[in-house]
């Protein structure tokens, strides 16, 4: 008994930023559909496994029509988590509950038809184990190739060869690149500002932290070819390089 | 051919359209026929087909790839023998149908049948990342990354390269299509000026080994016009000879690498004016 009493008092609740992917419907919603079909047929197990929340600020939908809609994507194998972008009159208890997002991150996951590199240890969810210890760290010693991108949400990613131009790497924490990173790096895309980003040759498309970027334009030009560390101050991104 | 060991699939690739996939293709079948294997060539540009034309077979072709896939040709009917060489084959692509045509069954079997009939199949893919070039790499046991010494070329073959290591059965296997890069359209002039990617450049971006250097040459242009791939039609030239130390790389055998250089420019500019 005075156990069950000890177990009440330690509820907790706790916050948590999780990835998901977002979709945006646009009207007409059979257009859409269509759409999604064609994607969903070069990579049918794309959006398998993944939280998917629902964007409906593009389109006017009544809650009928919301139903409906989440009745066809449950039928494409795409589980909706939540929507955004409606209004409370527009919700019946029996859709997926409303989510604001605290801030639109610019570092928002583009489903590529053609994701994963099976060859490169893959997003989170085919980590090893679903034993309670997540692994924080994601190493990848094959190169990332143009295209290809990488989502480690949970933490740091290191990468032991090049980043090409095309490629992207979303981290929940750091990413660390030990050739040239030539494509796009997005660090602290879990809402992590103290996450940084380092190369040891700078040639990057795009750098990103917490959502705050800078495009190669952007960035000088001494500092390509160099190692280079990159790290947000308030809302600037700050890059300088690193020599010793 | 059945002592040797198995029939390989090449596939020759790039992603971008224009690198020299098809002259590739022509010239290193023609390069292995040569040496005695059989060799079957197969255009996948299903609707803008080519190889026919570089081999100078574009006036027999009956049947085609999309025929034999859809059962209205057996296999050995829509083969085309070359008239010089008597061990290479084209196997055509339709120039009626488009890509949607080919479907992943159909390719499995043309190929398995081909694996008991030679000693190398060698697809020459279509430019994109779309149907018909993934149905291309999709059975290759060894790749040719087609590459010209330029930053759009060298990103494309980039892209290529996660797809092979990705989409193909291979790869779905946990097995790795063994990937080599071919540098075509080389200038050693412009190289030496600054004005291209250098060889290793290309190479550190890409990170695969190096099959061999074609120098940018009027030989190839002139040998595509008569329908003969340029290891056949002179076999002497500098781009044939670079094909030909390919295909002998492709075979296992070691090759020193020759890079193209400045004196041989000084040749062609005493023997023919080059636009550049």
């Amino acid at each position: 008994m005075s156990g069950a009493l000890e177990q009440r008092k330690l509820l907790t609740f706790r916050a948590r930023t999780y990835m998901a992917f977002v979709l945006t419907p646009r009207a007409p919603i059979a257009d859409w559909l269509a759409d999604l079909d064609a994607t969903l047929e070069r990579s049918n197990r794309f959006f398998a496994g993944h939280p998917i929340a629902l964007d409906l600020s593009a389109v006017r939908l009544s809650a009928n029509g919301i139903a409906h809609l989440v009745a066809n994507l449950e039928e494409r194998g795409i589980r909706v988590l939540g929507l955004e972008g409606v209004d409370v009159s527009e919700t019946t208890t029996k859709l997926p509950p409303r989510l604001r997002s605290a801030h639109c991150a610019e570092t928002s996951v583009r489903p590529d038809p053609q994701p994963r590199p099976p060859a490169n240890p893959a997003p989170p969810s085919a980590s090893p184990a679903p034993i309670p210890k997540k692994a924080a760290s994601l190493l990848i010693d094959n190169p990332v190739r143009s295209g290809q991108s990488v989502v480690f949400p949970d933490g740091d990613v290191t990468v032991l060869g090049s980043v090409a131009s095309g490629a992207e790497i979303i981290a929940g924490g750091s990413i660390h690149v030990y050739g040239a990173l030539r494509g796009q790096a997005m660090a602290g895309a879990a809402d992590n500002p103290r996450a940084r980003i380092f190369c040891h040759r700078f040639e990057a498309e795009l750098l990103a932290i917490g959502g705050y970027y800078k495009t190669a334009d952007e960035i000088e030009d001494s500092l390509r070819s160099g190692p280079v560390q990159a790290w947000l101050e308030g809302s600037t991104l700050k890059i300088s390089a690193m020599n010793s | 051919m059945d002592k040797k060991s198995a029939a390989r699939v090449v596939v020759v690739t790039s992603g971008k359209g224009g690198v020299g996939k098809t002259t590739t293709t022509a010239a290193l079948g023609a390069a292995l026929a040569q040496g005695g294997d059989k060799v079957a060539v197969i255009d996948f540009d299903v609707g803008l087909r080519n190889l026919d034309l570089v081999l100078g077979a574009e006036r027999r072709v009956v049947f085609d790839l999309i025929n034999v896939i859809h059962g209205v040709a057996k296999l050995p009917q829509a083969l085309i023998r070359d008239k010089r060489l008597e061990t290479l084959y084209l196997l055509p692509a339709s120039q009626t149908r488009d890509k949607d045509a080919l479907t992943e069954d159909g390719v499995a079997k043309v190929i398995a049948e081909l694996r008991t009939r030679f000693d190398w199949i060698i697809c020459d893919s279509p430019a994109g990342i779309e149907r018909g070039a993934t149905l291309a790499m999709r059975h290759a046991d060894a790749a040719i990354i087609v590459t010209n010494p330029e930053v759009s070329s060298v990103r494309d073959s980039d892209r290529i390269i996660g797809l092979l290591d990705s989409k193909t059965e291979k790869a779905e296997r946990g097995e790795c299509v063994d990937k080599q890069l071919l540098i075509t359209r080389y200038h050693p002039w412009r190289a030496a000026r600054g004005e291209m990617l250098s060889i290793d450049d290309v190479l550190e971006i890409l990170s695969i080994p190096l099959l061999g250097i074609i120098p940018e040459s009027e030989e190839v242009l002139r040998a595509s016009n008569l329908g003969s791939p340029v290891t056949l039609n002179n076999a002497s030239s500098a781009p044939a000879r670079a094909y030909f130390d390919a295909a002998r790389r492709l075979t296992g055998e070691t090759v020193p690498m020759q890079v193209p250089s400045e004196s041989r420019r000084i040749l062609d500019k005493l023997f023919g004016r080059k636009a550049a």
